[in-house]
């Protein structure tokens, strides 16, 4: 993975130290909260609910043991001993003293890590394939190209008041793991009838209010124009994007309401005038940053056999490991997800992407022993070990175990992504994570037979719960001073991106959960041959759903 | 009654005022009338809070319950996660 050089790391270290004088003036007192917030703001200290809150930028999602250790001893030591991995592939910590913060910093930059640029209307922590570099069904690992990207947006002058904030993934796959088309700028690197490898532009997609597919605008960008033409993509909107209107300001806004055509004859010419200034990086950059991706050095001759005789170890090598593109290798995903089994046999959910300080330095360790020293977290709040020997499978399993880290539920209906909502979160109208422990908890016996099912909820329009994007999704808004779910029915991320719809009218909390045991029933009576909830809904439509819902 | 709130500059812990000074519990609210925006300019001016507003709240047997939930939520802690709350009554009940 990307090592820093030196003006990486004096980069890092000079923000922390003026931070450091910033808080110092904040306190004393010659700098009024007016001025502060948004220099806090720009390295993503917020003020949330209970505390401020300080959210870390994990580039593309990837990690090495001695970062995962470090957020790990981060929790324990400035916050209540546990961290929240985020859809955007980062990590927040929810109850941080703004006197401890610039300590922080120069703890995450330590180890290479920072909070820069996960706040503001700039461009925001690059997003990727988690499975990349490992997975066998992508063309090549996207994460030198998101790197290039990240040191080229990171401290952009021309970028970093945008109209609003801008997000951008990159992927390798046909099979789209991270919501690529759901991006401010979605670019999947793809192959010409001629063979050369390029990349594709899908721009102006997103979530939030006002929930977009991304078009594509440009089928074909060689690798050695990708920034040029990024760069031509944000002129464009950085010109002329809506600043008068934060709600109509992201770039979905602008591509819709200039229409395709006529946006990407501007990114044309702007791209035209940009080839003649020569900005592309050197070649010999991005070949250095491509040394940093190399493969491990994978052990060669290795068996694909596993014992499955233990049932749960099958079941969790089922539904959470995926094939790896060497031999005798798995791709692991520990869920975040957990749902407890008690003593009296009621079920006990987690809060999604919760992790202690604990848990996130034993899954450091388990990268460092068996994956190469390397993590990834997942857009859905899990972590991922990429590299796995087969051989050692068993082992991770029942250390996994033992950290309650082992709920076999990868992408079934109690690998809920749930936003943090109005138990933390300033923005939200209502609470995500109790609806999202009381659905994984009433469906936790069911999850294996219904098989895989998206399930997405956000506490309030922002989306940062993805809502749009699950098979069902949730929104909570506040009727009156109560909370109120809506339940969406249809959206899907990835190859087959597709939008959820509003079934009907709202539900209480408990209201909402019967709900969607209701959609469920639907599902396993009408299903056909081996159809995904999202398939049977696509065959039958809505009316079957809303009658057995509101009938 | 009208209580005010808002978050210690340094710690961000949510706070309460209590009549003279900033609290951490909810229940030494003082009901602030038509002063409380001389309070807030003042203490903002202090650097000792970040954010201070005021909110709507009852007099209950059990204590002061803001009028909203989420002010319930800050002066309880998160629903989902009652044992880091203040209160050791705190139950997900009291919080709705």
């Amino acid at each position: 993975m990307y090592l820093y050089d030196h003006y990486d790391q004096a980069m890092v270290d000079a923000r922390v130290a003026e931070f450091r004088d910033q808080t110092r003036r904040r306190i004393e007192g010659t700098l009024s909260e007016e001025k502060f917030r948004p220099l806090r703001l720009q390295n993503g200290l917020y003020l949330q609910l209970h505390a401020y809150m300080l959210r870390v930028a994990v580039p593309y999602g990837t990690l090495s043991g001695s970062q995962m250790k470090m957020l790990g001893d981060i929790a324990d030591k400035y916050d209540r001993g546990y961290g929240h991995f985020t859809t955007r592939q980062n990590i927040q910590y929810n109850w941080i003293k703004l006197e401890d913060t610039p300590d922080i910093l120069a703890d995450l930059a330590s180890v290479e890590m920072h909070a820069i640029q996960t706040s503001g209307n700039c461009i925001r922590n690059i997003s990727a394939d988690q499975y990349a570099g490992a997975t066998a069904d992508e063309l090549i690992d996207p994460r030198p190209y998101a790197e290039l990207l990240r040191q080229w947006s990171s401290f952009h002058p021309e970028f970093l008041a945008l109209p609003r904030k801008f997000k951008i993934c990159v992927i390798a796959s046909d099979t789209d793991r991270a919501a690529m088309r759901l991006h401010d700028i979605g670019i999947q690197i793809v192959k010409n009838e001629a063979g050369e490898i390029g990349a594709a532009f899908y721009v102006g997609g997103g979530m939030g209010r006002t929930p977009i597919i991304a078009p594509l605008v440009k089928a074909f960008v060689p690798l050695d124009e990708l920034i040029t033409y990024s760069e031509a993509c944000l002129r464009v909107y950085n010109r002329y994007g809506r600043r008068d209107n934060k709600y109509k300001a992201r770039i979905k806004i602008l591509v819709h309401e200039l229409g395709l055509e006529e946006y990407s004859r501007q990114v044309e010419e702007e791209f035209a005038h940009l080839q003649t200034l020569n900005i592309e990086p050197p070649l010999a950059e991005l070949e250095r940053i491509k040394t940093f991706f190399a493969d491990p050095a994978y052990e060669t001759g290795l068996s694909d056999d596993l014992d499955l005789s233990n049932p749960a170890f099958a079941a969790w090598v089922k539904n959470n490991t995926a094939a790896h593109k060497t031999p005798g290798y798995a791709i692991v995903n520990i869920s975040l997800k957990p749902v407890k089994v008690l003593a009296d046999g009621t079920k006990e959910a987690g809060i999604p992407g919760d992790a202690t300080g604990e848990q996130i330095r034993i899954m450091a360790d388990l990268a460092k022993t068996y994956s190469f020293d390397e993590l990834r977290v997942t857009h859905t709040q899990n972590i991922v070990l990429p590299h796995v020997r087969k051989a050692d499978l068993f082992t991770v399993w029942e250390k996994l175990v033992a950290a309650e880290l082992a709920e076999a539920n990868l992408d079934k209906i109690t690998d809920i992504i749930a936003c943090p909502g109005l138990d933390y979160c300033t923005l939200a109208n209502a609470r995500s994570i109790p609806v999202a422990q009381k659905i994984a908890e009433r469906m936790a016996d069911k999850a294996e037979e219904i098989g895989e099912l998206k399930l997405k909820i956000s506490g309030c329009i922002n989306a940062c719960g993805h809502h749009h994007a699950g098979h069902i999704g949730i929104l909570g808004v506040d009727r009156k001073g109560l909370e109120n779910y809506q339940l969406l029915l249809g959206g899907c991320e990835g190859a087959d991106t597709s939008l959820g719809k509003i079934i009907g009218p709202g539900f209480d909390e408990d209201g909402i959960v019967g709900a969607v045991e209701k959609a469920t029933q639907v599902y396993l009576a009408n299903k056909e041959g081996e159809e995904r909830f999202l398939d049977t809904y696509r065959r039958i439509g809505m009316n079957p759903f809303k009658e057995a819902i509101y009938g | 009654m009208k209580i005010i709130t808002g978050n210690d500059l340094k710690s961000g812990a949510v706070t309460w005022w209590n009549g003279a000074a900033w609290s951490l519990h909810v229940n030494d609210a003082a009901d602030m009338g038509d002063e409380a925006a001389a309070v807030i300019a003042a203490e903002e001016a202090a650097r000792r809070v970040n954010g201070a507003y005021v909110i709507e709240a009852e007099q209950t047997a059990d204590g002061i319950r803001p009028a909203h939930i989420k002010e319930r939520i800050r002066a309880l802690g998160p629903t989902v996660r009652l044992d880091l709350s203040l209160d050791p009554t705190a139950t997900p009940d009291k919080v709705l």
